[in-house]
């Protein structure tokens, strides 16, 4: 695709970032100012700003890669993303602000007043952030790689550089103005395009998404492998090009027989108008038929991995630790729920839009299912479809749209885990402290890019939230609405549940995907997590912190009673 | 009067509260007795949250508990699967478009009722 339009939007967007974020730089002064801005931010600017933060590379290129990739059942994932946030409304939003905390490790201190609960959940909190952050750091060297043909680390360093940048000069309140500015910036760049596609599809006779057939090379497509590549045949298929092909020298015209074959990295290939589109080997045989029911994503237990997925959504988002450290903006309990409420009605608008690019893309970059990029198909999809000028402004539009994506949730998930970083593991509560924190929460994860395998990057995003699901959320709910919980219960539960996720999540991800109850691990480690948390708990009835009904009024009781057991800090 | 027979009359005695006299003060108001953690302060706070436990968890039953129902619909009737709805198959109907003002009602509808419910305790506090 023409990258000069692209690159320009990238730039814009990353210039467009540090502008508005030196903007906050001017208003940022005191300690509190850096990690929860005051608390001032109204319910509409707090909303634009979780919902410019929640989404991520995994929902702005990711969910429409895999819907394009595996069908109806990965739309699980943008359903599960809205309703963490209902799940998170109606069980923890209000009290959580109650509670008056920064970070989910305050939260524990602040609950259960025992320095163990609240190093567990500073660990925790930190793996989490992790295994987050690293698919938005790989997501920013594919679109750049798709972009302009650069290795995927210069992506990755180029996030990082800006988003390190912008929190160590403004902290949270620059990003809470970042972040608002950047929910809109996506809806426009995925919403726009989005129109123009369907009006292509239209003009082009409106061909059926869910025909019994193949999908077929629209027009003759050359193919370029990065990497070696092991694909199946379901229709032999001639071809000509230059490269490795089964291990023998390709010049010229040659036929694919069906089977399995491996495709060397550097080679070229161009295929015929209309020849049906070898798949990578971990892609399902389907028909656009097919493809199109649900259970046909190819795990190999079907429905265990749409219920571990919802299990891991509907929960895990409560315990994100980027999601939380908003809602401490929030001026008082009410105001919580009533951004979360919009949160709900953004995130809605939003995820209406990648099926569509999911379900276009089969019909019109199916070539993605054969170098298992389909994490591109939104990057792509525009220039293919409108032709001209146009198409091109669309793909830049959609490009920095992208990069909007990875850099929001990538300063939200640096803003939390560099509070988390300074106050609990260096110990340093000085704006100083916030920054070398900063960078220490930066280079972990840049680290671990070069070194893991290649996951898709919703599925990364799933674990990050299957071990949130499985550890800080039965801390949250049960610490919120229980009296029961004890110090040693609510360790042993975020231990019980998330130690498991996170092994699963890492063996996961080193082995580059694996074990459906490895790679979707939630099913089993959340009810683990909470049953131990519970039993534990009764089991222990003499560590319940002493002053748990104290707290209970600080969570529950509406601020409006004027309770000297509420003042806030 | 054309009757000659009247009804004897009858002192009546009519009390009414003195409503513009100030009700005494309670020894000790609810919220002092919820920020002192007396039993009656702790009975009041075991109320407000088995209210607001109760409503949250009965709405993410209900709707979390609809809405993942779905996939089993979809294992054990295929058909339903396979249905078409306003020219698309209905689970991408579902799970792409109309689940999202679900959740937005959904959400909506609990906001009201856990603020209606603090209101009336505010006002059961304070009125004692």
């Amino acid at each position: 695709m023409s990258s000069t339009y692209g690159i320009v939007a990238v730039l814009v967007v990353a210039v467009g970032t540090v502008l508005v974020g030196t903007y906050g730089l001017r208003v940022s002064r005191t300690t509190s100012d850096f990690f929860v801005a005051s608390r001032t931010v109204s319910p509409w600017w707090n909303a634009s700003a979780i919902g410019g933060e929640y989404l991520s590379a995994a929902s702005f290129v990711g969910i429409a890669g895999l819907i394009f990739a595996h069908g109806p059942d990965m739309l699980w994932f943008p359903v599960g993303y809205t309703a963490g946030y209902l799940v998170l409304l109606a069980l923890v939003a209000a009290p959580l602000r109650r509670s008056g905390a920064y970070t989910l490790p305050d939260f524990a201190e602040a609950r259960f007043g025992s320095a163990a609960v609240r190093a567990v959940a500073s660990v925790l909190a930190l793996g989490i952030g992790w295994l987050y952050l690293l698919p938005q750091l790989q997501g920013a060297g594919l679109t750049l790689h798709t972009l302009t043909g650069a290795p995927d680390w210069v992506g990755a360093l180029l996030v990082a550089v800006v988003v390190t940048a912008n929190v160590i000069s403004g902290g949270m309140r620059s990003i809470t103005f970042v972040q608002a500015f950047q929910y809109w910036l996506k809806l426009t760049a995925i919403a726009v395009p989005v129109v123009f596609l369907v009006m292509a599809w239209q003009a082009h006779g409106a061909r059926d998404l869910t025909g019994p057939e193949l999908p077929v090379f629209p027009r003759e497509t050359a193919v370029s492998f990065d990497t070696d590549t092991s694909v199946h045949v379901d229709e032999p298929v001639v071809f000509r090009g230059a490269g490795a092909v089964d291990g023998r020298r390709v010049e010229g015209s040659a036929v694919l027989p069906e089977g399995e074959h491996s495709v060397a990295a550097g080679s070229r290939l161009v295929f015929p108008e209309g020849a049906a589109v070898p798949r990578v080997s971990t892609i399902p045989f389907n028909t656009n038929e097919t493809w199109a029911l649900p259970l046909r994503g190819g795990e190999s237990f079907p429905l265990y991995a749409v219920y571990s997925l919802i299990i891991a959504t509907f929960l895990g988002t409560m315990g994100l630790p980027h999601v939380i450290v908003r809602f401490y903006t929030n001026p008082n309990g009410r105001a919580a729920r009533r951004t979360t409420l919009i949160v709900l009605g953004l995130l809605g608008i939003f995820y209406l839009m990648p099926p569509i690019y999911g379900a276009l893309g089969r019909l019109y970059a199916p070539e993605l299912l054969m170098t298992g990029d389909t994490d591109a198909v939104v990057l792509v999809l525009p220039s293919r479809m409108v032709d001209g000028l146009g198409g091109q402004l669309l793909g830049a539009l959609v490009a920095g749209g992208a990069f909007a994506a990875f850099l929001s949730t990538s300063s939200g998930l640096m803003v939390s885990l560099a509070g988390v970083l300074s106050r609990d593991v260096l110990r340093l509560r000085t704006v100083r402290g916030f920054r070398v924190s900063t960078v220490l929460a930066v280079l972990v994860p840049l680290g671990m890019t070069l070194l893991v395998g290649r996951v898709p990057v919703a599925d990364m995003v799933g674990l990050a939230f299957a071990v949130a699901a499985s550890s800080l959320c039965p801390l949250l709910v049960l610490g919120i609405w229980s009296t029961r919980v004890s110090t040693v219960g609510a360790v042993a539960g975020m231990l019980a549940g998330g130690v498991p996720a996170l092994v699963a999540g890492l063996v996961t991800i080193s082995a580059g995907g694996g074990n459906v109850f490895l790679a979707r691990p939630a099913a089993w480690t959340v009810p683990l997590g909470f049953v131990v948390m519970y039993v534990v708990s009764l089991l222990t009835p003499r560590r319940v912190p002493p002053g748990v009904n104290h707290v209970m009024v600080r969570l529950h009781a509406p601020e409006n009673l004027g309770l000297r057991s509420q003042d806030r800090l | 009067m054309t009757s000659p027979r009247r009804p004897p009359t009858q002192r009546v005695v009519v009390t009414s509260p003195r409503t513009r006299a100030p009700r005494a003060p309670r020894p000790y108001p609810a919220s002092r007795e919820i920020d002192e953690q007396s039993e009656l302060g702790a009975v009041y706070m075991r109320s407000l949250i088995r209210t607001q436990r109760r409503l949250g968890l009965l709405l993410c039953a209900v709707v979390c508990g609809s809405v993942a129902a779905l996939p089993l619909v979809f294992a054990l009737a295929p058909s339903v699967a396979a249905q078409r709805l306003f020219g698309l198959p209905l689970p991408w109907l579902l799970l792409g478009g109309l689940v999202f003002p679900v959740f937005v009602l959904a959400g909506w509808f609990y906001v009201r009722q856990a603020e209606r419910g603090e209101r009336e305790f505010a006002e059961l506090v304070e009125r004692s």
